[in-house]
């Protein structure tokens, strides 16, 4: 089980972004988090992995504080992070990528198995080098066919909508539901999309730094549907037509 | 041959006990072993140090190596290398100078190759430079290499220093004859004190010829590299050529590209980029469990592979 509490962060120029957040996610869950921009879901996100560190407040895993752990001690313990924005390198090939992500020599069979879940034809694609010349896309779905290859106890994905193409999403979301059946893990998704949030178990809802309201995904939906929380919003909808 | 040329030549021509094919072997100045075969030749120049080689016309799947290896201080090494490969012939040149010193005298090793590549030949040259051994003396590698390609022949260039050099001008210039390519891919790692220069001249001269040059270096520590090309297009032709650059600690590289269209029909692009290693990538390869200095090492392997 993941735990925040009381966290608070705030650039560093002084403006905060998380005030005193409490969240937690129980393991095996499908956790969606969702709210407007600007709210702190990607910082929430960047916090769990470690990237930002908060000012304030606990991160416990499994009864563990792993508050003061740096990012590769918190992916160490089992913790994995898409990046909303995948990076790229010259000269890593997508294979070496993978392996780098499994800590392990994996099988060619294997990685074609990852890469196909994320849509990707593997035999075209292994031996490519992860940098500019593969599309929004291509990188999108190998950042998450990297934490799939990681198979830990809980993957964080910020926005894995943004920047996909409306076919390549169908198939994403896919994705999303096959990993909630076939992992143990816990998987939180950060995400702005409708049906992202209708395959979750649970949906959190973040605004103004702090967890406005969270429960099931059936309560949840409702409330998000009717309107009632007015400031669901979707800005990065148009980049999917 | 001593066990330190043994030591060098399994780093710069993965040689595992013997070589496949011919091969000459330079050891400090003198020949320690060479083989030709039926269809590649090599024989010693009259008139100054070096060999001559000569690759039949139609010769396939042959590979020539001809390593130089420095085993101690106090040797300036000169050597002028020809290679004639014959129209249709397909071969790999492996060449590549190791220099191993423990003393503080200096060594050098100053390689001069000449191609000729005749109709529709194709040549894969392979070319490892290292320096190696506790010696302080200064350890320098100033290959020059020009080449001459015929109607469509084909010439692909891959070539490395990663690092123990401490000084180096590379120099390569080529002329390219009707839908000739010329293929140079090129990685340098200089760290602590260490200078690199390379310098290229392609001139591209027949219809349809083209050159794709990329250039990749690491520079850390205190070192510093020089990047220099000249692309001439004097006909309908394409050129590109690509430096790209991480610099780290006091690591410092100029890149001065130039391109020059002598034709209208001439399709000419560079593209260079010189910086630090990326702050994401470094977090990327943390969040997949690696350190800080594991994730460097990784970016920069695979940047130089």
């Amino acid at each position: 089980m993941l735990e925040l509490k009381g966290v608070s962060w705030k650039t560093p120029d002084g403006v905060g972004v998380l005030d005193g957040l409490d969240l937690t996610v129980p393991d095996g869950k499908l956790v969606v988090i969702t709210g407007p921009n600007g709210g702190g879901k990607t910082t929430l996100a960047k916090i769990i992995a470690g990237i930002y560190k908060q000012d304030k407040g606990q991160i416990i895993l499994d009864g563990k504080d792993i508050s003061d752990l740096d990012i590769t001690e918190r992916s160490k313990l089992g913790i994995s992070f898409a990046f909303q924005q995948p990076v790229r390198f010259k000269g890593i090939t997508v294979k070496k990528l993978l392996e780098i992500a499994a800590n392990r020599k994996m099988p060619e069979k294997e990685m074609c198995e990852i890469l196909s879940k994320v849509g990707l034809c593997a035999a075209e694609y292994l031996k490519r080098e992860v940098n500019s010349t593969l599309s929004g896309g291509e990188i999108k779905r190998i950042e998450i066919a990297t934490v799939l290859a990681r198979n830990t106890k809980i993957t964080v994905f910020d926005e894995p909508e943004a920047g996909i193409d409306l076919w390549s999403f169908a198939s994403l979301t896919h994705t999303f539901e096959e990993m909630r059946k076939n992992l143990n893990g816990t998987i939180i998704i950060i995400s702005h999309q409708e049906r992202i949030l209708q395959i979750a178990d649970e949906i959190a809802v973040v605004a103004n730094g702090k967890i406005k309201s969270s429960g099931s995904a059936d309560k949840m939906m409702g409330t998000l549907l009717k309107g009632t929380e007015k400031a669901v919003k979707c800005p990065k909808q148009e980049e999917l037509f | 041959m001593k066990e330190i040329t043994k030591d060098l030549l399994r780093e710069i021509s993965e040689w595992n006990g013997e070589f496949k094919g011919a091969y000459n072997i330079r050891e400090d100045g003198g020949c320690a072993g060479r083989v030709s075969s039926k269809n590649i030749k090599i024989e010693s120049k009259k008139d100054e140090p070096g060999l001559e080689i000569f690759i039949a016309a139609n010769t396939k799947g042959e590979t020539v190596s001809i390593p130089a290896c420095i085993t101690h201080g106090d040797i300036d090494d000169l050597v002028y290398n020809d290679f004639f490969v014959g129209e249709n012939a397909d071969v790999t040149i492996v060449a590549g100078c190791g220099i191993h010193t423990e003393t503080g005298e200096p060594a050098r090793h100053n390689g001069i190759h000449r191609f000729f590549l005749g109709k529709n030949s194709k040549v894969l040259y392979l070319e490892k430079h290292i320096g190696k051994g506790h010696g302080t003396g200064l350890k320098t590698i100033d290959p020059v290499t020009t080449a001459e390609l015929e109607e469509n022949a084909v010439l692909e260039m891959n070539t490395a220093q990663i690092g123990g050099v401490d000084k180096t001008l590379r120099k390569t210039e080529a002329k390219l004859g009707k839908g000739a390519k010329l293929l140079i891919r090129e990685r340098i790692l200089t760290e602590k004190e260490q200078t690199a220069s390379t310098e290229f001249k392609v001139e591209l001269n027949g219809e349809d010829s083209g050159v794709d040059l990329i250039s990749r270096s690491v520079a850390r520590d205190n070192s510093h590299q020089g990047y220099h090309s000249v692309i001439v297009g004097n006909a309908k032709c394409t050129g590109h050529s690509e430096c790209d650059a991480i610099i780290s600690e006091n690591g410092k590289v100029d890149a001065a590209p130039e391109l020059h269209a002598r034709d209208n029909d001439a399709q000419l692009i560079h593209e260079a980029a010189i910086g630090k290693i990326a702050g994401e990538q470094i977090l990327k390869l943390q969040t997949l469990g690696m350190t800080e200095s594991e994730a460097e090492a990784a970016i920069i392997d695979g940047f130089l592979a």
